[in-house]
């Protein structure tokens, strides 16, 4: 007997090593992706700053921390970046809670129609704001060289990451907690306060930080919107790049814009991790009811208005404006998007840019949910220093502005071979811009798989890797599937990055809107028009199709 | 045979298993009964390879473990909260463990619905998992664990978070089940009426050390320490001095096997008896109600309060006369 015995030992025992693989692969697939396409050319650019002909050389720093304008403008990034989430939390809120807890007729319409704008290029919406606050504006309202049209535009813009993020996780919490509060003496307002709201929080926090981050990197809107009174670090750093030449200056801005969202995102992620609790989460089927009462009905009513006028306006003008034809109703702009006008070789049809914009996106959306899975399985496997440390990395291409990205991309990428030209880069770079809404949308529903459910399954016979395909991958499949469809739309509507790494004979379709913007004449503008109303339906398509995928995966699984 | 030799592990400062020694027969019925915390579950674990030890070794039929990841043990754990899979419906959930034995698909169908008859839920294999209720949930549980028929069967506190009617009869259910299988068992429970119920043998645990491991009536009847007469219920209990081999309670005499010097002497609650012949008298102060019994207190002549069995209740007030037989007399280290 006694030689039988011997130690049970961790160090030489298969389970531990096998899942050590396991994470491994899921660590470095990641590391080497983000490694070589983001830091590397980030680093570039740092290096860049710091040094003048290999000597360390750090004037770039000390003008912008010595110049009023520049620190005004780091202020103004500031308060607007929060003024904007405040906003859109107001606002979307009421529209998160409907759209979860009720079941109405043209829901998965109204849904899409409140994700169109998130993935609209700036470019359009900037247009579509002055259209519809500009001097012109059908309303009378001119709201340009006030905060007010770019906090609109913001908000527009974000609404719905509020009410994705929000609402996808309220359409799962079980209503009878909220009843068994109400049951034990709670007003409606004292459940929602007491019960509801806790519950949210991890969502609120994830919808506030993205939306914070993003406005606080925002770009084209206020590069249209702002004309000269208002300027972001973003904005700032594009000017003193193209029109100063001054590479210093913009890559010190770069450095301390990267500094802040880096604190911002560890604070978020800590928070994140304090917070996380594992919600036992109900198929959305029971928890999303028909209103019954003439209150819900009213309710309900009520947000499809006030969706349809928020969001639907600055939409329906921008078709309003790609039909109008010397102030007649004609297709003219469409018929001509086969044609190549001008007869050079950098201006293809915009069926060709619609063609590129749609493999683009294919390809950015696989490698997206490819790299951005396993890193959020790694994220969400252990609470860790390393784990939070994981998570912030790979948030960081979130608050690094595309034109950063681009920019660097371009600066570095001619070694160890020169990639600057590859077509593949193009996609590649929307990837890396997608992978934090995989990365943010997956941990937290990964996280909500308790441990004794992997357990379970390994004691039933399930091999570390099997567990993985058998648990994570069909719970975390329903917010693999929203993924998907963010990171496809995503990748349709990129314009900062895509601006630097595009061939002039391979545009998408926001870099081509963009050229035609840029092209004087009615013809010009009208067909920049088109293109978007193009992408907007093809955008509205996919996100369609996702929610259709949303439904039909509940019976599945 | 299940053989577990000087088994230990730590959770940082907090002992959860101290030097577990056990063997478990093939077929047999053993029931681990200890308090929270006394390392039940983490034995349960060490055996599934959910935990590694910090020493000892376990041996399944002369094969050392050690190097077997769970999921190639092939033993049956079912959870203390069922952990059932979400995503998954009633009959995906019991389907599991032979779908990673690679069975094929129509002997699956079979088997599943056989388990779920054989728990009573032959018509609920398309159920959602959240839709069930905690009884359902329970049998669904059971008959994940059951269906691969593993030839280790371990359960966590199976029927912990049921109503006591369910839990009765369910236990029962259990009990056949188990005989039918012929499986090996491993029954954890902190509720001593389930483990006498339920096993062959009963492993009684306190503080991650195994105190004593014997048959329900050996259990019972002579209880290795302090703690497991005071787990079994025993509540007649005296502070007392031995001497010439003698306790004198002052209402009683009683012969000890024990040394000279302070001892704590329990009666067994089968020892004391309601008996007109009876030598001991007292009066009944109050009686609860226990199902198929009352449990009096009777109070003797010089303040000491007895616990004693009344089939029928028993006034209070009324005059008690009891008898002790002294086979049921206990006495511990105090």
């Amino acid at each position: 007997m006694d030689s039988r015995v011997d130690r049970d030992s961790p160090q030489v025992s298969s389970p531990g090593q096998n899942l050590k693989a396991w994470t491994w692969a899921l660590t470095a697939l990641p590391l080497v992706f983000l490694g070589y396409f983001f830091f590397y050319p980030l680093v570039s650019i740092v290096v860049t700053s710091l040094t003048r002909e290999g000597n360390l050389d750090l004037t770039p720093f000390s003008d912008v921390l010595t110049s009023g304008s520049l620190l005004a403008v780091a202020w103004f990034t500031l308060w607007q970046a929060a003024a904007s989430t405040v906003l859109t939390l107001v606002a979307a809120l009421p529209v998160a809670y409907v759209l979860a807890r009720y079941q109405f007729p043209g829901k998965r319409l109204l849904r899409a129609l409140i994700t169109i704008p998130f993935v609209l290029p700036t470019v359009v919406v900037g247009s579509a704001f002055l259209a519809l606050f500009g001097s012109a504006s059908p309303f009378g309202l001119n709201l340009t060289r006030t905060i007010w049209i770019i906090l609109l535009a913001h908000l527009f813009y974000n609404f719905a990451v509020v009410v994705r993020t929000v609402g996808g996780l309220w359409s799962h919490i079980d209503p009878r907690m909220e009843e068994a509060a109400r049951a034990l003496g709670a007003s409606r307002w004292q459940a929602f306060r007491d019960i509801t709201l806790p519950l949210l929080r991890p969502a609120l926090a994830a919808a506030s930080s993205i939306v914070f981050l993003f406005t606080f990197t925002s770009f084209g809107v206020i590069l249209i919107l702002g004309e000269l009174r208002f300027a972001t670090l973003e904005v700032e750093i594009f000017r003193q790049t193209t029109a100063f030449l001054n590479f210093g200056v913009a890559a010190a801005l770069a450095v301390l814009q990267l500094v802040g969202v880096t604190l911002i995102l560890w604070a978020y992620s800590r928070y994140q991790e304090r917070r996380s609790v594992s919600l036992s989460l109900k198929p959305e089927a029971l928890v999303a009811k028909r209103p019954a009462s003439g209150r819900a009905r009213l309710m309900v009513a009520g947000v499809v208005v006030y969706v349809g006028l928020l969001l639907g306006t600055p939409l329906v003008l921008l078709i309003q404006r790609s039909l109008s034809v010397d102030g007649a109703l004609g297709l003219d702009f469409y018929r001509a998007l086969g044609e190549s006008r001008r007869g050079s070789t950098a201006f293809i049809s915009p069926l060709e840019a619609i063609g590129n914009s749609l493999w683009i996106a294919v390809v950015a959306t696989i490698v997206a949910l490819i790299v951005g899975i396993s890193a959020a399985t790694v994220i969400a496997m252990r609470q860790s220093r390393a784990s939070r440390f994981f998570d912030v990395l790979l948030m960081l291409p979130l608050g690094t502005s595309a034109v950063t990205i681009g920019f660097g991309m371009l600066v570095a990428l001619d070694w160890p071979v020169d990639l600057r030209s590859w077509t593949l880069l193009i996609p590649l770079g929307h990837a890396l811009v997608a992978i934090p809404f995989v990365v943010r949308i997956a941990v937290p529903v990964l996280r909500s798989i308790r441990p004794e459910l992997r357990q379970a399954a390994a004691v039933l016979g399930a091999s570390p890797g099997r567990v993985w395909r058998e648990l994570e991958l069909p719970i975390a499949a329903r917010a693999m599937a929203v993924s998907a469809g963010f990171a496809f739309a995503i990748s349709l509507g990129e314009f900062g990055a895509t601006s630097f790494i595009a061939r002039p004979d391979t545009p998408t379709l926001p870099v081509a809107i963009f050229r035609f913007l840029g092209q004087p004449g009615a013809i010009n503008f009208g067909q920049a028009m088109a293109m978007s109303t193009v992408l907007m339906a093809v955008t509205a398509l996919v996100i369609l199709a996702v929610d259709r995928f949303r439904v039909g995966e509940l019976g599945e699984f | 045979m299940l053989s577990l030799v000087s088994l230990n592990k730590r959770f940082g400062p907090i002992v959860a298993l101290s030097d577990v020694t056990l063997d478990v027969a093939e077929g047999e019925i053993l029931a681990v009964l200890g308090p929270s915390g006394s390392g039940k579950s983490t034995l349960l674990r060490t055996i599934t390879g959910l935990e590694h030890l910090d020493s000892g070794s376990i041996t399944w039929n002369g094969k050392n473990l050690a190097k077997v990841p769970p999921h190639e043990r092939g033993f049956g754990l079912m959870f203390q909260d069922y952990a059932l899979f979400p995503h998954k419906d009633v009959a995906g959930n019991v389907a599991f463990g032979l779908r990673m034995q690679g069975w094929e698909a129509d002997r699956q169908d079979q088997r599943v619905k056989g388990v779920l008859e054989m728990v009573g839920l032959g018509q609920s294999g398309h159920r959602q998992i959240g839709n069930l209720s905690g009884g359902e949930a329970q049998r669904v549980a059971l008959a994940r664990t059951l269906a691969p028929a593993p030839a280790l069967l371990m359960l966590d506190e199976p029927l912990g978070s049921l109503d006591r009617s369910l839990r009765e009869h369910l236990l029962t259910e259990l009990r056949e089940i188990f005989q039918r299988l012929e499986a090996t068992v491993l029954y954890v429970t902190h509720d001593q009426e389930e483990a006498l119920t339920v096993a062959d043998r009963v492993a009684v645990m306190e503080s991650g050390r195994l105190i004593q491991a014997a048959t329900p009536q050996a259990l019972w009847e002579r209880p290795a320490e302090l703690f497991v007469a005071e787990f079994l219920g025993f509540s007649n209990r005296f502070a007392a001095e031995v001497s010439d081999g003698k306790v004198d309670l002052g209402w009683a005499v009683v012969p000890v096997d024990a040394a000279d010097g302070p001892t704590v002497l329990v009666i067994r609650p089968d020892a004391l008896r309601v008996d007109p012949a009876g030598t001991i008298s007292g009066r009944v102060v109050d009686a609860a109600f226990r199902g198929d019994h009352y449990a009096a207190r009777v109070r003797l002549a010089d303040g000491t309060d007895l616990e004693v069995t009344y089939p029928t209740r028993p006034r209070p007030g009324t005059e008690a006369r009891l008898s002790l037989d002294l086979e049921g007399v206990l006495t511990f280290e105090s």
